[in-house]
């Protein structure tokens, strides 16, 4: 593999990212699968960055489940995106950052539009404004919230008490990216390093000491494919493109995965276990799994916080193994108890993969 | 004496060069490269009769017998028309009056890292039909490890025919370049499985259908009807190609020491501000644009400039020699009228 071939590609793929003054609007279904992320994403932005950040309870889903899935219309969520940016010209902002990778696809996707069908915007302006009175402008610029970290990756790194470095052997952590199909695949141009050779998440690991693997499978889906998963017949296939991946990575022996999307990290984390139970194959070291993070818990891991703060108690793969890698000190006697203290119950533990 | 400044000391320029200084014309002949030649002097073996490449570029220069003013290292700066006389002002100042211009620019290859998801320029492995020309001639066939390839790709129509790069034409000699190659790896490597995965095989000139039976006959190089989707790396830095056979309409997984991407031809991308400087002016290909494509193929727009090869388009060498030959007999009509 050779490093500076990348980075001519790199060049090719940069993007206008803001540092600050965004109105970020939040995933469907991140708070339930990672739940404390999109709050690091904010806790990390205001406290440890002295970002501005505006947020509103009024933004609605983007619509992309159901456009991806059939459901919805393309005018419908022209109407509901209109809606999102109503809101954010109306709090008086113009960075518009989205925690969501599909939402940030179909964004992209819903401007481009635009630009090359005018009729459809006005279309879409008056769709709006019949129907709730609003008006609105279009983003002056587009940012994924991994984007955002990505800018601000080496402020955090200067923040930062840990490094992705294994303690005992003071090598590089070897993590393996995964960047999500709706982030630059449609639009290379939109991500931070194109479709090919991304580089959003493999800049934050660089500047955080890891080191990452590349390995034949990793543009492959990670097992969403929203059809694949939201029909129950098909998840034969969800399952079979996430043992793909994993063979595919095993022989480099990653120590971690990282992922910006919120389909991503469940797939790559909760087949681990379906693999395991149903084939007794791990892919960790020593018959446990390869923990999989979102990029805000890894930022947040970094940082220095509490790892049940950052809700890692809640994936499937156990996350001490590698918390004793970095050398990042956690309590398992409150794993499993509420920020309020409250004993949320033990999970019933796997039979063929070990927690640590 | 009736002069010529002939642009571009490929085999087109070398050919035309010969032929115009026998007849007693004052040639220069500017290249912008050191060594003259062009692509062909980069060659080993040429289809179809595997003649060496160096022959055939040392044979034109012996019939040159330096007739011409070779100005090698030179670009034209500027060109104005002056009384039916062409202006030249070189790299480093050289002014040149001459009576009339051929351009034989030629071509540029297809920069393979556009097409990124074969990873050229990233993958050890991943070479370009241009390199394993250069490995060919050095005697030196073998993957990054330094151990001969056991198993060996060529994908055809890397920046041909291709939308997504915008190039729609294809470059006629890259199916039978592979042909020629894969031929060739097995004469060196008889245990050495080849595949080509190609769109469409254009075996259309002479021999050609020859060298395609032979490859599969005598040498059973496997051809496999699909495009590469994309590429990846293992960790033994082998090549994990990911395509599809359309003919069994089922998508296939390879794993190859040595994958080759059989590179077209593309106008000269310094050609644009050369046609500026000379009044000429390319089609929407890139390629220069003739005064009419059926009977005046040498002929540009501005009455004394003139062209041959590869600069109108993708040609095998014995239409650029034909096409050189041609030119060089307008211009010789042209000068003495």
């Amino acid at each position: 593999m050779k490093i500076e071939g990348k980075k001519q590609i790199w060049k090719e793929y940069q993007k206008e990212i803001p540092d600050n003054d965004f109105f970020y609007v939040r995933s469907c279904i991140r708070q339930n699968l990672f739940p404390a992320s999109e709050v690091i994403f904010l806790k990390i932005l205001r406290e440890e960055l002295g970002k501005n950040v505006y947020e509103t309870p009024h933004h609605t889903t983007c619509g992309g489940i159901g456009y991806h899935s059939d459901i919805v219309p393309l005018e419908t969520v022209m109407t509901i995106i209109a809606r999102q940016f109503a809101l954010m010209t109306e709090a008086g902002f113009e960075n518009y950052a989205c925690s969501c990778i599909t939402s940030f696809g179909l964004y992209s996707e819903i401007i481009e539009t635009w630009n090359h069908f005018p009729e459809l915007l006005e279309k879409t302006r008056k769709s709006l404004k019949d129907a709730t009175g609003r008006e609105f402008n279009i983003p002056k610029t587009l940012s994924h919230a991994s984007d955002v970290i990505y800018k601000l990756r080496n402020e955090i790194a200067e923040k930062a008490k840990y490094k992705l470095i294994n303690k005992h052997t003071g090598k590089p952590l070897k993590v393996v990216e995964h960047i999500g199909c709706h982030y630059s695949k449609m639009f290379p141009n939109k991500g931070v390093g194109g479709a090919e050779f991304p580089y959003v998440l493999q800049g934050m690991i660089e500047s955080w000491g890891g080191e990452i693997v590349d390995y034949p499978e990793r543009r492959h889906c990670c097992g969403f494919g929203f059809r694949q998963y939201l029909i129950q017949a098909n998840r034969g296939y969800s399952l079979a493109n996430t043992h793909k991946k994993f063979e595919s990575m095993e022989p480099f022996e990653p120590d971690m995965i990282i992922t910006n999307c919120p389909g991503c990290p469940f797939f790559l984390d909760r087949w681990q276990y379906v693999i395991a139970e149903t084939e007794g194959k791990c892919y960790g070291a020593k018959g446990q799994g390869i923990p999989v993070f979102t990029y805000e818990e890894v930022a947040g891991m970094v940082l220095g916080y509490d790892p049940w703060d950052l809700g890692l108690q809640v994936h499937q793969i156990a996350v001490e193994p590698l918390l004793d890698k970095i050398g990042i000190p956690y309590n398992p006697e409150t794993k499993y108890q509420g920020l309020n203290g409250k004993d949320l119950g033990e999970p019933e533990f796997p039979s063929n993969i070990r927690c640590c | 004496m009736k002069s010529i400044a002939i642009i571009g000391a490929g085999i087109a320029g070398l050919s035309a060069a010969s032929d115009l200084s026998k007849k007693g014309h004052k040639v220069y002949l500017i290249e912008k490269n050191v060594e003259i030649g062009g692509h062909v002097a980069q060659w080993d073996r040429l289809f179809p009769s595997q003649k060496e490449a160096k022959i055939v570029v040392d044979e034109l220069v012996k019939n040159l017998n330096n007739r011409a003013e070779v100005l090698a290292n030179s670009e034209v700066q500027h060109c104005e028309k002056k009384d039916n006389k062409f202006e030249l002002i070189l790299t480093g100042n050289k002014n040149l009056l001459v009576d009339t211009i051929l351009v034989t620019t030629g071509f540029d290859t297809f920069r393979a890292q556009r097409k990124e998801e074969y990873g050229y320029g990233i993958y050890e492995n991943v070479i370009t039909s241009a390199d394993l020309e250069q490995l060919f001639k050095k005697h030196n066939v073998v993957c990054k490890t330094g151990n001969p390839p056991k198993r060996v790709a060529f994908v055809h129509c890397v920046g041909s025919r291709d939308e997504k790069v915008g190039n729609r034409h294809c470059s006629k000699v890259c199916c039978v370049t592979a042909v020629k190659q894969a031929c060739e790896i097995k004469e060196l490597y008889p245990d050495c499985e080849v595949y080509n995965l190609y769109m469409d095989l254009r075996m259309f000139d002479r021999h050609f259908e020859d060298m395609y039976h032979e490859a599969q006959s005598k040498y059973h190089v496997n051809f496999i009807r699909g495009r590469l989707s994309e590429a990846g790396e293992n960790k033994d830095h082998q090549v994990v190609l990911k395509t599809e056979d359309t003919l069994a309409g089922k998508p296939l997984k390879l794993t190859v020491d040595l994958l080759v991407l059989m590179i077209g031809m593309e106008a000269c991308h310094s050609q644009k501000s050369l046609n500026a400087k000379l009044g000429v002016r390319s089609d929407t290909d890139g390629f220069l644009s003739t005064k009419d494509i059926f009977t005046q193929n040498n002929f540009s727009n501005t009455d004394g400039v003139f062209f041959a090869g590869t600069c109108t388009g993708p040609k095998t060498i014995p239409e650029t020699f034909a096409d050189a030959r041609a030119a060089a007999s307008l211009v010789n009509a042209y000068l003495m009228s």
